[in-house]
């Protein structure tokens, strides 16, 4: 730093443009003070910013109520309805908790969705992770949702045998998003690359047809369809599960949206990628597998998350044709008189819940995407 | 056309290309007019003109990139028709070239090498890897094997295109303008391993402006203009004599530029 490097032409080599553009308080005061009207907009929404996180606190911590004592007929919540409107009642967690997470799943027998749910987020850690990308991976997902519907279900090793229509809570919304994801991704690509097919024209019809028709509806009459009218086209006796339904219409849709992310992604290819893997000799299949998916999925990574996110969410619509998701659960849970009015501390543990899944893909595609550029071009 | 002498030359072996009669359109735009060509085994070929003369169509119907509408092209004994069979094993057999040097960014150098011969001529991976060094060695970039395209020098990845290619080894090369798209002091390298190839005897087809290059390993130079062969000769009679008013004016566009 104190030795001055001078070039051949004379001119001083310096690490930095000068302070008055370059470094943490240029940037504060450029952006933030620049003019008069900057600073004024920034003192206002700076007073906005603390009293609110100053209220937050005061409510959600210090005038917090924590814990209830139980009464004759279950917890005496006068504590909580005292505080109302000054502080939050945590209380109603501690109480609840296993409702929401596993709803009506049998109370002793709650260990088993408790070790699904960490099923799932190992299944979601080692797939995430590049090293684990061969074909082995497809094993591993084989064994642990094997392991998940042997868990759930029972009936085997000792495990008392659970209804589907018990199940609920957390489990049931990562097997929706899980199972939905995991079948809509291959079916938007084979569906994505059957819209740009131009040997057959009938396949691309089908693809077209099924896009758009999907597209054309809201989830929530897919979900109708699929838990109404669905089972009406059956013959007598005949039944296939609610959940299982609502699963197809989900991947159905997801489908759809996630064929039109791939096709973006064939579509922005140059033409000559194309045509070198013609021009190599290499057939459809390994020119698609080797050249041509490779690249495509790269450059639709953050829609392709973006997508996956929405969907991760829209799983919560299942509430309206009573299938018992988290957030089913969560709402039944503040139905009890005795925590009616609370409802704003569930929906913000389960706001929180769904946050730290969809922050979790957030961040990963970002990292993801980061790792790709940096072979790209580097 | 009066010009179009008989070829190929005696001395040069069977032909590797035959195209009787070819026609092209795109639309109702004619690009390929009448085409005749027959390119012996071995040979060099240059096809220059100016831009939309058809020259990159016409090279790119060899391997079939475009399609080509009436006439007959056959290709190493093989025609070229709607067989996909038959254009596979014209595919395995002609390398290309292109402007844009078109590697697969997502592939490292050996990776975009060894592909195709792994893919489609099944070979092991430790042997396609062992041939495509020998090729990057010959074309002069074994050290950059382990990069990625985007870190390449234009030269080195036109250089890398030709390795990729070389590694099915292929009986016939074509090159679409393979030096255009180069920054000037690029453009030596990538025609130094084009002439070391030429030295070898593989039989070219070579759409390019290096009238430089022609003169130096082209046994025949082809000029189109509007989707017909208009003149063709050694490079000796072409740049030195030529017949037509279209090759003059051609000829004294490109060279003022030189």
């Amino acid at each position: 730093m104190s030795t001055t490097v001078v070039t051949a032409s004379g001119v001083e080599h310096r690490d930095a443009p000068p302070a008055s553009v370059y470094g943490p308080w240029a940037w504060v005061r450029n952006n933030l003070f620049g003019t008069w009207w900057s600073t004024a907009i920034t003192l206002a929404l700076g007073w906005l910013l603390v009293t609110a996180l100053f209220d937050f606190v005061s409510w959600g911590l210090l005038n917090a109520v924590w814990s209830v004592p139980s009464g004759p007929t279950g917890p005496d919540t006068a504590l909580c309805r005292a505080a109302h409107g000054m502080g939050a009642c945590w209380a109603v967690l501690p109480e609840k908790y296993r409702f929401i997470l596993f709803g009506r799943f049998p109370y002793a027998e709650q260990w088993r969705p408790a070790i699904c749910v960490g099923l799932f987020i190992l299944l979601f850690a080692i797939s995430a992770m590049r090293r684990f990308w061969r074909k082995e991976l497809i094993l591993v997902w084989v064994v642990i949702l094997t392991a998940i519907g042997v868990l759930m279900w029972g009936g085997v090793l000792g495990m008392t045998y659970v209804p589907q229509d018990v199940w609920g809570g957390l489990p049931i919304t990562l097997i929706l998003a899980t199972f939905g994801l995991a079948f809509a991704f291959p079916l938007s690509i084979l569906v994505a690359l059957g819209r740009r097919s131009t040997k057959l024209p009938a396949v691309r019809v089908l693809c077209v047809l099924y896009v758009e028709l999907i597209r054309g509806v809201p989830l929530i009459s897919l979900l109708f369809m699929a838990s109404v009218m669905f089972p009406l086209f059956l013959p007598e006796g005949f039944n296939i599960d609610k959940l299982l339904r609502a699963q197809v219409a989900i991947i159905l849709f997801a489908g759809a949206y996630l064929a039109e992310v791939v096709r973006g992604g064939l579509q922005a290819l140059p033409r000559g990628q194309y045509e070198a893997a013609d021009a190599l000799g290499l057939n459809y299949f390994q020119k698609t597998t080797q050249i041509i998916l490779p690249q495509a999925l790269r450059l639709v990574i953050p829609p392709l998350v973006s997508t996956f996110i929405g969907f991760f969410k829209d799983t919560s619509l299942v509430l309206i044709i009573g299938i018992f998701d988290l957030l089913t659960a969560g709402k039944i849970a503040v139905s009890e008189p005795a925590w009616q009015g609370f409802a704003t501390e569930v929906y913000l543990t389960l706001a929180a819940i769904y946050f730290c899944f969809c922050y979790a893909m957030s961040r990963y595609s970002r990292g993801l995407e980061a790792e790709f550029n940096r072979t790209r071009r580097a | 056309m009066s010009h179009t002498a008989a070829y190929p030359q005696p001395g040069i072996g069977e032909p590797a290309i035959i195209m009787d009669k070819v026609n092209k359109w795109y639309g109702k735009h004619h690009v390929l007019r009448d085409v005749s060509l027959t390119i012996g085994q071995g040979e060099r070929v240059v096809v220059c003109g100016p831009s939309g003369s058809g020259k990159s169509t016409l090279i790119r119907c060899v391997n079939r990139l475009e399609q080509h509408q009436e006439g007959r092209i056959i290709v190493d004994g093989t025609e070229l028709s709607d067989d996909l069979r038959a254009l596979d094993e014209i595919r395995r057999d002609v390398g290309m070239v292109f402007q844009s040097f078109n590697l697969f960014p997502h592939l490292t150098i050996l990776e975009n090498c060894t592909l195709a011969p792994i893919w489609v001529h099944k070979m092991r991976k430790a042997a396609a890897e062992e041939l495509a060094m020998s090729l990057l060695t010959r074309v002069k970039i074994p050290e950059q094997a382990h990069k990625f395209p985007g870190q390449l020098s234009g030269g080195q990845q036109q250089r890398v295109a030709i390795a990729r290619a070389l590694c099915m080894r292929p009986k016939i090369m074509l090159f679409d303008e393979p030096t255009s798209a180069l920054d000037p002091e690029m453009i030596k390298e990538v025609l130094d391993v084009m002439i070391e190839l030429a030295e070898s005897g593989m039989t070219m087809v070579c759409v390019t402006h290096e009238m430089g290059f022609a003169r130096q390993v082209a046994n025949r130079v082809v000029f189109m203009d509007a989707g017909e062969i208009v003149e063709q000769g050694t490079p000796r009679e072409m740049f030195e004599h030529p017949q037509t008013d279209r090759l003059k004016l051609f000829l004294s566009q490109i060279l003022r530029g030189h």
